[in-house]
């Protein structure tokens, strides 16, 4: 009987989460936006977001297209095929790696202080403050981040798959002699802009709404002690990379059963 | 009397926790009015529902003449704004500094131009002389200094009635002179109503003009600062004397001492 009644506390806080999580959304940003207050903050925000996750994500691609490189060489090489690298790389970056790679690691970095940030906003009263000098801490602190995130992603997205093919370019072409015209002449041939480029920059988008989503909305609801913001940042790091990866395999399913 | 804030039959309950139980409170205009009581009575708690941050098990509270509980978000923002509320922490915002924090108000309420912004901000700044430190960021503020921005933002919009939470505790002998005088002034100078909620007996009650005392959910003693003062009545007395034990136990609820020491034992 107490596993039961367990269960069912277990069942109503999770949904109690989900519904809460559903009105933050709704309150944030689907009310209609004052332009003239709410764009400079969200320009503010792809800064904070975007930029702060830059250096990250380039260093990341570029050894991630580098490792991609030389063990896509190694393999195809196997079977005589090596001039199909451009293919490979291009294919496993634009379709899988860009999107998910740069969520994962928007969600470490900018996810986790965005969490950090607005937990330590409660801790400390601001938003309480803000809400008693009549400013919607929703439509002031939480909207601009969201959308800040969801602008940001598919711009990280796009930088991370260029650096990355410029990686695998590095190692293929200037260190294993490959021939570079075969290299980009055969990424050309294989790549559908539809089907790979834009497919990837949807999955981004997805990515960036879901990841910022969870990351507010744990700041927003933390508790507001050390070990209560302590706790959601990594609430928010795991969820986001967990949503990311589930995410992944449903749109990816979407996108080649071509629904 | 004209009331500003009316509280009646309010009851609250926290969880399981009772805290309050059928409170009346009247909070006349134009008078410092404070509300005292030990830590944990719910002191915060009922100045978050005198405006509107908290709902309220049952009875009702008005503030100028309106239910608060009964308005609608876009009505209780509008109401917000003829209020101030200085946290116990300042709140202030950690990324703007302290011009920019005593701005933010008036930049979300008003389409004033920067020139007039720039100079209501002076002034409210020098009110609490602080206009020196516009360009200091927070975290460069010694806490008094961060309750005197936070009063400045409070009074941005020249509010009918400002709430203060616990505004003297851990302030030091000058800072806490600075905050008393500062309170009193603001209020007769601005015309405003003040309510003060602190557990610091002698300096609410120096500025004071009326004054209740919260225990246990309920008001245990109230009236002009004086009478409160001299009231013999036993909890009223102990909290404003400071006496350690009274009605309120210096010890927590507990087992007896000897059964705690001795264990299982002291049954044998």
């Amino acid at each position: 009987m107490e596993a039961l009644t367990t269960l069912g506390r277990t069942g109503i806080n999770i949904l109690r989460q989900y519904g809460k999580s559903g009105i933050l959304l709704y309150r944030a940003i689907f009310r209609v936006p004052n332009i003239r207050k709410g764009f400079p903050l969200v320009v503010q925000e792809v800064y904070d977001e975007g930029v702060s996750s830059l250096l990250i994500i380039l260093v990341s691609s570029l050894f991630i297209g580098m490792v991609v490189a030389l063990q896509g060489h190694h393999t195809l090489a196997k079977f005589g095929a090596s001039q199909q690298l451009g293919p490979l790389v291009a294919l496993s970056v634009l379709r899988e790696l860009g999107p998910v790679v740069t969520a994962l690691l928007f969600a470490g970095r900018a996810g986790s202080a965005l969490t950090a940030e607005i937990g330590l906003m409660k801790a400390t009263e601001q938003i309480s403050s803000m809400e008693m000098m009549a400013v919607d801490p929703l439509q002031r602190v939480i909207a601009p981040r969201l959308w800040g995130g969801i602008i940001s992603m598919p711009l990280l997205t796009i930088i991370f798959n260029a650096t990355a093919i410029y990686g695998a370019y590095l190692v293929g072409v200037k260190w294993l002699g490959m021939d570079a015209g075969a290299f980009w002449s055969n990424m050309q041939a294989s790549v559908s802009f539809h089907s790979d480029v834009v497919n990837g920059l949807i999955k981004s988008l997805v990515f960036g709404f879901v990841v910022t989503w969870i990351c507010v909305h744990q700041g927003y609801d933390a508790e507001p002690t050390a070990a209560g913001i302590s706790s959601a940042t990594t609430r928010a790091v795991v969820y986001s990379s967990l949503a990311i990866l589930g995410l992944d395999f449903v749109l990816t399913t979407m996108m080649i059963g071509g629904w | 009397m004209d009331n500003l804030v009316n509280i009646r039959d309010l009851h609250f309950k926290h969880n399981s926790h009772i805290v309050f139980r059928g409170v009346n409170i009247d909070i006349p205009r134009g008078q410092v009015v404070s509300i005292m009581g030990p830590s944990g009575t719910g002191k915060t708690t009922l100045l978050r529902l005198i405006g509107g941050q908290l709902q309220p098990t049952a009875g009702h509270i008005q503030v100028a003449d309106k239910n608060i509980h009964r308005l609608t978000r876009k009505e209780l923002y509008q109401l917000r704004k003829r209020m101030g509320f200085l946290f116990q922490s300042g709140g202030l915002f950690t990324h703007l500094n302290v011009f920019e924090n005593v701005a933010f108000p008036l930049r979300e309420h008003t389409k004033l131009s920067e020139a007039m912004i720039r100079n209501l901000v002076l002034m409210k700044l020098e009110m609490v002389g602080l206009r020196g430190a516009r360009d200091l960021m927070p975290a460069e503020l010694s806490g008094g200094m961060a309750r005197r921005v936070a009063l400045a933002r409070a009074i941005a919009l020249d509010p009918e009635l400002i709430m203060y939470d616990e505004p003297f505790s851990g302030q030091d002998p000058i800072s806490m002179g600075v905050l008393v005088k500062l309170i009193r002034t603001l209020n007769d100078a601005l015309g405003l109503t003040t309510i003060i909620v602190s557990h610091d007996v002698q300096e609410t009650l120096s500025i004071a003009d009326y004054a209740y005392v919260i225990a246990d959910g309920k008001l245990i003693g109230q009236g002009c600062p004086k009478s409160v003062y001299e009231d013999t009545s036993s909890q009223l007395n102990q909290f404003l004397h400071g006496l350690p034990d009274g009605p309120v136990p210096f010890h927590y609820s507990a087992d007896s001492l000897e059964q705690d020491l001795m264990g299982e034992s002291w049954k044998h």
